[in-house]
């Protein structure tokens, strides 16, 4: 039978199977190699998946639609690693689900802010942006300082990133609403079995109110670790493997 | 569907119809204009040449790498060397030459200012204010007050490696919090912000400062200094003046004695290189208050 572009035409099911076969026939050959090509992650030392408290202040990071302006991508073009360093790595994001890589920047990127300032001038700029930043038109987030968290729901945030292929262990699930608090209290009983369990991962009162771990503890927990954990000491960028 | 046979041309344009009609009126079937068709088949044959040229299709063991052999991470590597190679002579002279003999020269006197102030931009303003006129709890670095010290050695030190930061040459120094820590109680508080009050020209409760005086010499006088005029070695500030990080008043001073304050500088070294930090030391030394 001769092809009948009418009868697609005509046919609005048939037509939309045939716009979902070729629509298809794209993202099968943009997105798939990406799952089986060996270099699409490059390997490196010191990625590790977030702690429960960091994994926390990315859900708020999330919440919060930080992600609308600020992004957290160093592109490999000079401008850029000249003012933020290394261009991000494929690897820095591996345990991201989703990614928060970003495509706009009324703020600026965020891919390695962390250590980059102090906790105390962290806090100071998400109760009130312009009180550090006077040029800033950030909104202000004091309210994450006035919500304690509470943990309930920390376990299956972890199990939904181990089913995703986040490699917590059993271990990790089992003492992550206990993690959550020992890694913002840094006196406490909790704190070196923390460190023990992550060992790379920094623990402190993060938003300055020793007395209860609260967003704005989770949120600086993850702004200050941002970019850290690669160690670009043993990476080398010159490699078939590595290049883009 | 309609066949050639059906269609008619429309007698005024002259221009075939689609066969579609509605009421009398009937569909011309005008043709896609020229330009736009051999745009359109341009573009195709270019992303042809596209797929050969550069990375593009995705294979079983790795993606097509394209005849130019481009890649834009090894191109910001290539951009970067070229910066360093232009920046090179200068650079070298910034990283190796002693801070002093780096002021007397014009020339580099001239380019450390220019990119003391965009690295100040970026990484010190949000902190110390884009004027380094400083903000509760970020010291004002255009005055001649420095608690940790205003020689260029003493400020390259501390962007160097920080104040209380990660690293393990940080400046550090940690003043007890007296309230929070039960040292003492909080009517010898009270009288020692009177008395800070006092040593520092704001007058001040008499009863309460004669009170204090043994209570200064006793619990600050150690890192302050016997008189209160502070001592650079524990980066313990001068309380005599009418300079102040976290304020001057009696409830900021009340707060500090009961929670002590200890704020953060994170270390520069390893997120700038030498150079960099010398001319950062250099551009804040030249602000108006280096020693």
């Amino acid at each position: 039978m001769k092809f009948n572009h009418g009868m697609l035409e005509r046919n609005s099911l048939l037509l939309t199977a045939g716009i979902l076969v070729m629509v298809s026939i794209g993202g099968i050959i943009e997105i798939a190699p990406l799952f089986y090509l060996e270099n699409t992650i490059e390997k490196v030392e010191g990625v590790r998946p977030y702690t429960p408290l960091e994994l926390t202040g990315r859900n708020i990071y999330i919440r919060e639609g930080c992600y609308t302006c600020h992004s957290q991508m160093v592109r490999p073009l000079r401008d850029e690693v000249e003012r933020y360093g290394h261009y991000s790595l494929a690897a820095e994001s591996m345990y991201d689900h989703p990614f928060q890589w970003g495509s706009k920047r009324t703020g600026p990127d965020l891919a390695r802010v962390g250590g980059k300032y102090s906790d105390s001038w962290h806090v100071a700029h998400m109760i009130d942006p312009r009180a550090v930043v006077p040029e800033s038109v950030m909104p202000p987030y004091a309210f994450l300082a006035d919500v304690e968290l509470e943990g309930g729901r920390i376990k299956a945030d972890l199990a939904a990133n181990q089913m995703l292929g986040v490699p917590y262990t059993d271990e990790m699930l089992e003492k992550a609403a206990a993690d959550l608090f020992a890694q913002a209290t840094p006196d406490g009983d909790d704190a070196s079995a923390f460190s023990k369990r992550w060992p790379t991962a920094l623990v402190r009162d993060f938003d300055g109110d020793p007395s209860r771990v609260t967003e704005m503890d989770a949120i600086i927990a993850y702004m200050q670790m941002l970019g850290t954990t690669v160690d670009f000491s043993t990476y080398e960028p010159g490699t078939a493997d590595n290049l883009r | 569907m309609s066949t050639h046979q059906d269609k008619e041309r429309d007698a005024h344009s002259g221009v075939e119809t689609t066969g579609h009609e509605w009421d009398g009126i009937k569909e011309l079937n005008n043709p896609l204009p020229k330009w736009w068709l051999q745009i359109f088949y341009a573009t195709v044959i270019i992303s042809l040449v596209y797929w050969v040229l550069f990375p593009a299709i995705p294979l079983v063991e790795s993606a097509t790498t394209g005849v130019l052999g481009q890649s834009d991470r090894a191109d910001v590597v290539s951009d970067l060397e070229a910066l360093r190679a232009q920046r090179a002579p200068t650079m070298a002279k910034l990283a190796n030459a002693p801070l002093e003999a780096i002021e007397q020269d014009p020339d580099l006197l001239s380019f450390v200012l220019a990119a003391g102030a965009s690295v100040f931009g970026d990484n010190c303003a949000p902190c110390h204010g884009s004027g380094a006129q400083g903000s509760v709890g970020y010291p004002n670095l255009i005055d001649d007050v420095w608690i940790w010290g205003g020689t260029l050695e003493d400020i390259r030190q501390t962007i160097r490696y920080g104040i209380r930061s990660d690293h393990s040459d940080t400046r550090i120094s940690e003043m007890p919090a007296f309230g929070r820590d039960e040292l003492l109680t909080k009517e010898q508080i009270a009288d020692l912000a009177q008395y800070v009050l006092s040593i520092s020209g704001q007058g001040g409760d008499a009863a309460a400062v004669l009170r204090a005086q043994p209570l200064f010499a006793e619990q600050c006088a150690v890192c302050h200094g016997e008189a209160g005029m502070g001592m650079r070695e524990f980066g313990a500030p001068n309380l005599t003046d009418a300079d102040w990080v976290y304020g001057g008043d009696l409830a900021a001073i009340t707060e500090t004695i009961t929670n002590a304050r200890r704020g953060v500088m994170p270390a520069w070294t390893g997120r700038m290189d030498d150079a960099t930090i010398n001319a950062l030391a250099i551009y804040v030394h030249a602000l108006g208050g280096g020693e």
